[in-house]
């Protein structure tokens, strides 16, 4: 399995890669971690003219509190999302989800930024920062924009990024008190994909839950919010009956395909499953347990 | 609490291995369990049941092991291999012109270039035959269509994908049942025009019949035992380089079978096999996937011939998951018959093998569906019948083995989980059950009813031990008291009968080369020797436990003994490793060579000593005089003098050279037991404690055959709940990638507990059986049955390996279960 | 097709080169450098033959190209033993059987040589987790527990001794 032929750039700054962008168009990709476009470029799926690669660009990798967010550099690796302890801290659902993104050597190189832009279902940053309600941060030609992430994802695979524009950072809203979240996810094995992933972040003042999202993982072709089994939450007090709707609601909401992790309606049994783990989980550390 | 049969109280058999010879051929008394290990010799020479760190590791752990794709050879160009994207399909046309104009690359063989040769066609290790390149059609998916010739594996990548081939799609049959149809024929170039290979039957089907007529409890289930992979971490891959200015042809190969492997490329090739010289270097795993000759093989061969220069081919994953050959795809109806008491009498199997597009399998000449008539396992019963079909599909050829010898895991797959089925329905407990069923002690040699003669065994002791060791007891009552809260547990036992180390050459054959094995020993002047085997280590530890069983019979410390492997011109013939067969056959070789070495030393000694031979007796390492021990001569000495002061008249040296071939298979056998913790909700399984009791007789290296068992259990719990290769309608393989075929990691494999008593083969000279197996044979109906035992209070019977979350979610959908 | 020359250390050992901008890392240290102890298993980041510590972290060479480690320091299988004196996880490797066919050993040091650098005592646990990256098939994974938790051992007690 070897890679087609290509040209490759490694720019120093974030302007040099935006020209370059903008200088080659949609024949050029931007590689970051590369532990998926590098995969597809061996089997000849993705074969771009031209390879920017950003890791030469210094300053894109880091995790630090600010202004009330917590900003992640594009270019931060899934294993010091891992072992950062100030995520360990305050972003549990982030906290979750870093331990079981593939496997530990593939996180070593894996990036935040790339698991985003890639814009795969499969991946699991997607779900957890649509239940963050994250900002991701673009740089293009013009400067920068904020991009909400419920805007962010487009299409399978595809990414509201235009094409001269590059991901430089993740902003997610630092959790207030009150608030808990999890994810949950079900896989056949170490570094597989979800079979079905819940991404739940809320807010309980005593046993009623306040504030909700919940991201879902690879049951739909785009990365999705369960904004059913949100509704579901919301205003209510947490009973096992509430839970059981709430993961109702995402079973029916989901749009999961037959695969070999199993048939479509193994998959929306799974998420009501994996959603209402997920949630009791969140509603526990946000009440402290 | 239930009570069972008095456990088989473990004795001594030293008086039985007096000098460590076994006990004459055709003996009957029973052969007595121990578990102690025996040691013989001191440290410092290593003989058996020392746990001797191997002496092949210092290279591999320091990145020197010298494996296929790490041999380069000045001037050598790449192959790299075309496809075919259909699993049935008219080829039209290949169109070779624009890859041929690539700068590098040098040529674009197709099966129009092997035709002109006549090796468009190879036969298969069950003489079928078997496309190398089509010249009419393909017949499955990720067939080799053509082979590209390059300067570097970059360009010969570029060139495959400059091959234009034009296709017409046929009828494409993936389902075994349908073949039987013969509505689509797969193998039209031959005469017959059916889709059918072979029928075979064994057994007395009339007494069986007659069994069941008066049984009082029959159960009866159909089961699959699916398609799967060995897929060793070291794919296929071949270095030819034949010099046109000698005419040899040298073949570096990742090979299980080097000298078989020489003999059919004579015979395919018309070269002379003398002039052909196959070399297995260091082997990254085989189980099984390294002893058929794959296309590519051959195509890298033909093209070093045309070419002149040496030819790299190099398997990727995929093209190793798609296109080698397969094992299982064994479908099974069986029906298990038991009296009112609970004794089991009959057993009944209608089998169906899909073979894909050719027989390919690696099994012995007499037995097309290898030695799965081992099913009656370890029971004693009355009767047995078992009814096979075997057909074509469109898939690549299956039937090798992955890590079993010839069918038995179908065997014992489908034995323990019929037997666990019964108990369940007769409401036993599973271990009373199979203490109650079990071949006596005292029964062995046991002839089964389907023809086999059991070497030794001690069933009842093995399964005591293991359930001793993982408090059975105990466990069934946390069972009872999980289950009254809703929590799924379940305990699945196996206790399971291997056949292994083909074997005796009137029965045994592969190709029509009989499967005995070899050892030629040869000891250096100074004592030190080297010593050459017709196997071929895949990671076994051969150069470690070969050398022990010399440092055994002889004295020689294992370490002053090389062992060597794997070259054809130096190597003495054998039939290669595989099939658990390399310590029944090479192993009882290198201990009878030895012991021609030792007869030989003796009358050496005698000269020396200036005695009669006859006052002669063997201690650990020298010969000496008897009743005075301090006249004695080291087998050192002796092999100083074998080469400076030997008798008149002896022949100068110290060699011999053995061809063993065994009088009957061996017979390893052991009880697994597995506990599984079951989530409702999702599905998921998850092994809690697994404790496996081997017995594979007397024992050469304890610390490999810990290293065996561990790795053999966690290749059986791979296709009991992850592995399968899976085919759409069409025949697209889906699972071509280690990201869709699932080999299990270190977090799935469960901390293995393991035990072993120790019954020894009696016919074997050292005693000892093969073992690599049979975990691998062992593991799978232990968890099975344990997902099964977690779920039969709700009405699941059974559910076929692999065991996925969504096969246990729909079980207990289909019982009304959910979280 | 761009063309590069690139310039990285390699146990310890400064290399300069040409590569094509599509060789892979693997192929560069096996093919370009002759480190052959480096092995490739997969085509999909899932088997971790190709293990190698890239800037004192494990990547999958395989999936890595080898421009992109211009100006790194790489450690592979060659680089691992100081002299003739094996490291503690090679002899805990060979001490504990921690190996059979051999082929997934180096990635698999490399990967054990990366988790003892961040948990010097991992429980049995934490070292499978760590590990999980690596396929191995013939060993079962026990006795390549046992070998790390024996060169966690090792280096502790080397640690613990002043010097």
């Amino acid at each position: 399995m070897i890679p087609g032929e290509f040209d490759y750039h490694s720019p120093r700054t974030l302007q040099e890669a935006v020209g370059l962008l903008q200088q080659h168009g949609d024949g050029a990709k931007i590689v970051a971690g590369g532990q998926s476009l590098i995969p597809a470029m061996r089997f000849r799926l993705a074969l771009p003219e031209v390879l920017i690669d950003i890791n030469t660009i210094d300053g894109l990798e880091y995790i630090r509190e600010d202004d009330g967010h917590l900003m992640i550099g594009a270019l931060t690796r899934e294993s010091d999302l891992e072992e950062s302890a100030l995520v360990q801290q305050k972003y549990h659902l982030l906290a979750d989800a870093a331990r079981v993104i593939a496997d530990p050597v593939v996180r070593n190189r894996a990036t935040v930024g790339g698991n985003l832009a890639h814009a795969d279902p499969a991946n699991d940053h997607p779900a957890v920062m649509l239940a963050y309600n994250a900002e991701l941060i673009a740089l293009g030609p013009h400067g920068t924009r904020a991009i909400p992430i419920d805007d962010f994802f487009v299409d399978l695979f595809e990414n509201a990024l235009a094409d001269n524009e590059i991901l430089t950072e993740i902003r997610i809203p630092t959790p207030g008190p009150g608030s808990g979240g999890a994810y949950y996810k079900v896989e056949r094995k170490v570094g597989d994909y979800a079979i079905s992933a819940t991404a739940v972040q809320l807010t309980m003042n005593g046993n009623t839950c306040t504030a909700a999202r919940i991201g879902l993982t690879n049951v739909s072709a785009v990365p999705m919010r369960a904004t059913g089994a949100e509704q579901a939450l919301i205003g209510k007090p947490i009973t096992n009956e509430v839970l059981e709707a709430a993961g109702q609601a995402a079973a029916t909401e989901c749009d999961p395909s037959p695969d070999l992790r199993g048939s479509v309606a193994y998959k929306r049994d799974l998420t009501r499953v994996v959603t209402k783990r997920a949630i009791r989980q969140a509603v526990e550390r946000a009440q402290g347990g | 609490m239930t009570t069972f049969h008095d456990p088989t109280k473990p004795k001594h058999v030293a008086d039985r291995f007096e000098n460590k010879h076994a006990a004459p051929v055709g003996s009957s008394a029973v052969v007595a369990t121990t578990e102690e290990v025996r040691v013989t010799t001191p440290p410092e020479i290593c003989g058996m049941g020392h746990r001797m760190k191997r002496k092949e590791d210092p290279r591999f752990i320091q990145g020197k092991g010298r494996y296929i794709d790490d041999i380069k050879l000045p001037g050598m160009l790449y192959m790299d291999i075309v496809r075919s994207p259909y699993a049935h399909a008219k080829i039209l046309n290949i169109d070779t012109s624009a890859a041929l104009a690539m700068p590098g690359v040098l040529a674009v063989i197709t099966g129009k270039d092997l035709a002109a040769h006549g090796l468009h066609w190879m036969p298969t290790l069950m003489s079928d035959t078997q496309m190398v390149l089509p010249t009419e059609k393909v017949v499955y998916y990720a067939q080799e269509v053509a082979c590209v010739i390059a300067t570097s594996r970059y360009i010969a990548a570029d060139a495959v994908e400059q091959v234009v081939v034009d296709y017409e799609p046929l009828d494409v049959v993936v389902d075994p049942y349908k073949a039987l149809d013969d509505e689509v024929i797969i193998r039209d170039d031959k005469e017959l025009k059916t889709n059918r290979i072979w029928h075979w039957e064994v057994g007395d089907q009339a007494a069986t019949d007659a069994v069941f007529a008066n049984a009082a409890h029959v159960v009866k289930q159909y089961m699959h035992i699916p398609r799967i992979h060995v897929a060793s971490i070291e794919t296929c891959g071949m270095v030819a380089n034949y010099n046109p200015a000698t005419g040899k042809m040298q073949l570096y190969m990742t090979t299980q079978a080097p000298h078989a492997i020489r003999t059919v490329f004579a015979l395919v090739s018309g070269l002379p096999e003398h002039k052909i010289q196959v070399i297995s270097p260091d082997i990254g795993g085989g189980f099984g996937g390294k002893v058929p000759v794959y296309p590519g093989y051959v195509v890298c061969a033909v093209a070093s011939l045309l070419i002149g220069k040496p030819v790299k081919w190099i398997e990727d994953r995929s093209e190793n998951l798609q296109a080698d050959s397969f094992a299982r795809d064994y479908h099974l109806e069986a029906e298990l018959a038991a009296d009112a008491d609970g004794k089991i009498v009959g057993l009944r199997v209608n089998g169906l093998a899909d073979h894909g597009c050719a027989d390919a399998a690696a099994n012995p000449s007499k037995f097309p569906a290898g030695l799965f008539s081992i099913c009656t396992g370890s029971y004693d019963l009355q009767a047995a019948h078992v009814n096979f079909d075997a057909v074509y599909t469109n898939k690549p050829p299956g039937g090798v083995a992955y890590r079993c010898s010839f069918r038995v895991t179908e065997a014992v797959q489908m034995i323990e989980r019929m037997a666990d089925m019964m108990a369940h329905d007769l409401n036993i407990d599973p271990a009373e059950f199979r203490m109650k069923n079990f071949i006596k002690q005292d029964a062995f040699p046991y002839k089964s009813p389907t023809g086999w003669e059991y070497d030794s065994g001690n069933y009842h002791a093995a399964l005591r031990k293991a359930m001793d060791m993982i408090g059975y007891e105990d466990l069934r009552r946390e069972q009872a008291e999980k289950r009254a809260r809703g929590e799924l547990m379940g305990i699945g036992i196996s206790s399971f009968t291997e056949v292994v180390g083909a074997g005796p050459s009137r029965d045994y054959d592969i190709l029509g080369i009989k499967m005995f094995d070899s050892a030629e020993i040869r000891i250096h002047p100074t004592g030190k020797a080297i010593a050459r085997f017709g196997t071929k280590s895949q990671g076994q530890g051969h150069e470690t436990t070969y050398a022990q069983i010399i440092a055994e019979e002889l004295g020689l410390p294992a370490n002053d003994i090389e062992v060597e492997e794997g070259d054809t011109d130096t190597a003495p013939y054998g039939l290669g490793t595989y099939a658990s067969r390399s310590t029944p056959t090479a192993g009882a070789a290198a201990a009878m060579a030895a012991r021609k070495i030792k007869a030989k030393a003796k009358k050496i000694a005698a000269h020396l000593l200036e005695v009669n031979e006859d006052d002669l007796e063997w201690d650990v390492n020298k010969w000496q005089v008897k009743g005075s021990p301090e006249q004695a001569k080291t087998i050192q000495e002796i092999a100083f003098a074998a080469y400076t002061n030997h008798p008149q008249g002896m022949e100068a040296g110290l060699e011999a050279t053995d061809y063993y071939d065994p009088p009957n298979l061996t017979f390893p056998f052991g009880s697994y037991i597995c506990v599984v913790d079951v989530d409702s909700g999702t599905g998921e399984v998850k092994v809690r404690r697994f404790v496996a009791v081997d017995d594979c007789g007397n024992i050469i290296n304890p610390l490999v055959v810990e290293g065996q068992i561990h790795g053999g259990l966690t290749m059986g719990l791979a296709p009991a709940l992850f592995e399968e290769i899976v085919y759409d309608e069409n025949g697209q393989c889906l699972t071509g990638t280690l990201a869709d075929y699932l080999l299990p990691t270190a977090v799935e494999s469960p901390k293995w507990e393991t035990g072993h008593t120790i019954t020894p083969s009696p016919h074997h000279p050292i005693g000892a059986k093969g073992v690599g197996e049979s975990p691998t044979v062992g593991a799978p109906p232990a968890i099975a049955n344990a997902v099964v035992d977690a779920l039969w209070h709700l009405g699941v019977r059974h559910i076929d390996i692999p065991i996925t979350p969504e096969k246990v979610w729909q079980a207990l959908r289909d019982a009304g279960v959910t979280e | 097709m761009s063309k590069h020359t690139i310039t990285l250390t390699v146990n310890g050992t400064e290399v300069t080169k040409e590569v094509e901008a599509r060789t892979l890392l693997v192929h560069f240290i096996r093919d370009d450098l002759e480190l052959t102890g480096t092995h490739i298993g997969c085509d999909t980041t899932s088997c971790g033959a190709c293990t190698v510590m890239l800037n004192g972290r494990t990547v999958k060479s395989c999936t890595v190209f080898a421009v992109q480690a211009n100006g790194a320091a790489i450690e592979t299988i060659e680089g691992v033993a100081n002299g003739a004196t094996l490291h503690p996880l090679q002899e805990g490797f060979w001490e504990k059987h921690g190996l059979q066919c051999g082929y997934c050993t180096p990635g698999m040091i490399m990967s054990a040589k990366h988790l003892l650098a961040k948990n010097p005592n991992p429980t049995e646990e934490e070292i499978r987790w760590g590990i999980s990256g690596n396929l191995c098939r013939c060993t079962g994974y026990n006795k390549i527990v046992e070998a790390i938790q024996y060169a966690a051992a090792k280096m502790q007690a080397a640690e613990e001794v002043p010097a």
